[in-house]
């Protein structure tokens, strides 16, 4: 075994480097979590589609997604995909990280909307009925309104938890700071400096982000009720 | 004599196994009030339930200002309703709920403005000036830009009264709104639906077990047992007059 020791100046001599992939791990983990956002709302419409066999396989196929390993999707994604024949086609690494990861949080993301909707009261589907609401008016004015800010602290979590899980997507060569820890590491024989670095990137986003899911999470439990900070407190921490 | 705004024709209603409702015929006219009375489970809330359409009847007939609510016709036939032709009808009734049934993440001027506007499509200034009006009268123009949780029950069910008024209904059901309230607060709400019942002349069906005040507002009572009409009558008729003895019994136990 060759260890290298700690050196400052392989520190900032690598510092920029791998600076220079946090633009695409940002990028990657916004969009991906924009797409998972997007596509949760499909898995839980599809789950409410009144059909035996249909909601047992789109419960099965979330099941699925959600208990094989991210890692395996990415790779199925990238190199798989493109072999089958007829619908496969070939992603760059990027889309196909977003796709990956995307659809696997979505699934994750489906279940918070599903429990966010069973949480709003039987009455308010009542009154919205009673009040002659559109299915889509009701939705949008009064279902969602009340589902979603609840969620929302568990959905910030899942973005922490997702930024923590964009790494992976160096293995197919997505040249976030990742891979730019990597490739520094082979170049100069270096790896503690540059996945210090890297380490120290991901604390300085994840805590702030933790911090500020923790304040909207008062925020949306104060919205509308002047009495519900303290139940907030006491519903426990982030991540 | 007018045409009944409400007619229900040998209407049933099961749940599973269970029969809750063996018939049910009544007619209301425009501007009847009627309370229904009966033992609780005896199927009350059911009845005004498959009016405003939460419930549909397992058999029989409810017809709206001359509209069959749950059937209509496809092809020469008699088909189930679609959602279309039950939001056409629908939009003459109105309902105040046992547990108010707020929107939470509005104010109370909003609760009362979002379906007017939404439903409707009618001008928001209009509404806005309605609704304010609406709930003057119910006697909270001061808390417009509260949030229901900041009110107390008997103020909440006022609220939800004035949401409903708004709509303008032609029909107006109450299922025992003042049953989830701390008795001290009772009066003030039906103070309220009296007020409406005076002055107003959309039919009303309360559920209540408030005898004095359906003694005091209803033209009709019906007295509601074991899933059918035991009896009806004018208020006085039915609450002091009859010599039904279940319903006595019934009364009885209510007015001590
Ligand atoms: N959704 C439902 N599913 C099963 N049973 C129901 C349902 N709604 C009402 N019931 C039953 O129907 C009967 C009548 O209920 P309800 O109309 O609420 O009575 P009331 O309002 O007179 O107390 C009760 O036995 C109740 O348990
Ligand atoms: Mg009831």
């Amino acid at each position: 075994m060759n260890f290298t020791y700690w050196s400052w100046d392989t520190f900032f001599d690598a510092l920029p480097f791998v600076l220079q992939g946090l633009g695409i791990t940002v990028g990657l983990t916004i969009t991906c979590y924009l797409f998972a956002l997007t596509f949760g709302f499909v898995w839980t419409f599809l789950r409410r589609v009144p059909n035996k066999a249909f909601n047992w396989i789109v419960t099965w196929t979330m099941e699925f997604i959600r208990s094989t390993p991210p890692l395996v999707q990415l790779f199925f994604i990238y190199y798989a995909w493109p072999m089958i024949p007829g619908v496969g086609f070939a992603l760059n690494p990027f889309a196909s990280a977003v796709l990956g990861l995307g659809i696997h949080f979505s699934t994750y993301v489906g279940e918070i909307y599903r429990s966010g909707i069973e949480s709003v009261d039987k009455g308010q589907w009542e009154a919205s009925r009673a009040l002659n609401f559109t299915t889509l008016d009701k939705w949008k004015k009064i279902i969602l309104p009340q589902a979603i800010p609840p969620t929302i602290p568990m959905l910030g979590n899942y973005f922490i938890i997702m930024f923590k899980e964009v790494p992976l997507a160096s293995t197919i060569g997505v040249a976030g700071i990742m891979l730019m820890a990597n490739t520094y590491g082979a170049q100069n024989w270096a790896y503690l400096e540059p996945l210090t670095i890297v380490g120290i990137i991901f604390l300085v986003l994840s805590y702030p982000s933790a911090v500020l899911i923790k304040k909207l999470e008062v925020k949306m439990n104060t919205r509308f009720d002047k009495n519900a900070a303290v139940k907030s407190d006491q519903k426990g921490a982030v991540m | 004599m007018s045409e009944p705004i409400v007619k229900f024709q040998d209407v049933h209603k099961s749940f599973g196994d269970i029969k809750v409702l063996k018939g049910i015929n009544l007619d209301i006219k425009p501007a009847e009030k009627v309370a229904v009375i009966g033992p609780s489970g005896s199927g009350k809330t059911t009845i005004i339930r498959m009016l405003m359409t939460l419930e549909e009847p397992t058999s029989g007939d409810i017809i709206v200002d001359s509209t069959n609510l749950w059937k209509m016709e496809k092809k020469g036939k008699m088909v189930k309703a679609n959602e279309k032709h039950l939001r056409q009808v629908r939009g003459d009734i109105g309902m105040v709920f046992q547990h108010f049934n707020l929107f939470p993440h509005m104010t109370i001027l909003e609760n009362c403005m979002t379906a007017p506007i939404h439903v409707k499509k009618e001008n928001k200034e209009e509404v806005r000036e309605r609704a304010i009006q609406m709930l003057d009268r119910v006697g909270l123009g001061d808390k417009l830009n509260n949030y229901p949780s900041q009110l107390s029950g008997g103020q909440k069910q006022r609220v939800a009264m004035a949401r409903a008024l708004v709509m303008r209904p032609k029909i107006m059901l109450f299922d025992e709104v003042t049953s989830a309230l701390d008795p001290e607060l009772v009066g003030e709400v039906l103070e309220v639906i009296r007020d409406i019942a005076k002055h107003d002349d959309m039919a009303m069906v309360l559920v209540t077990h408030e005898m004095d005040f359906a003694l005091d507002i209803a033209d009709k009572v019906l007295f509601l047992d074991e899933g059918v009409i035991a009896e009806q009558g004018t208020a006085s008729q039915v609450i002091e007059h009859s010599t039904n003895e279940r319903l006595q019994g019934f009364l009885h136990r209510f007015r001590r």
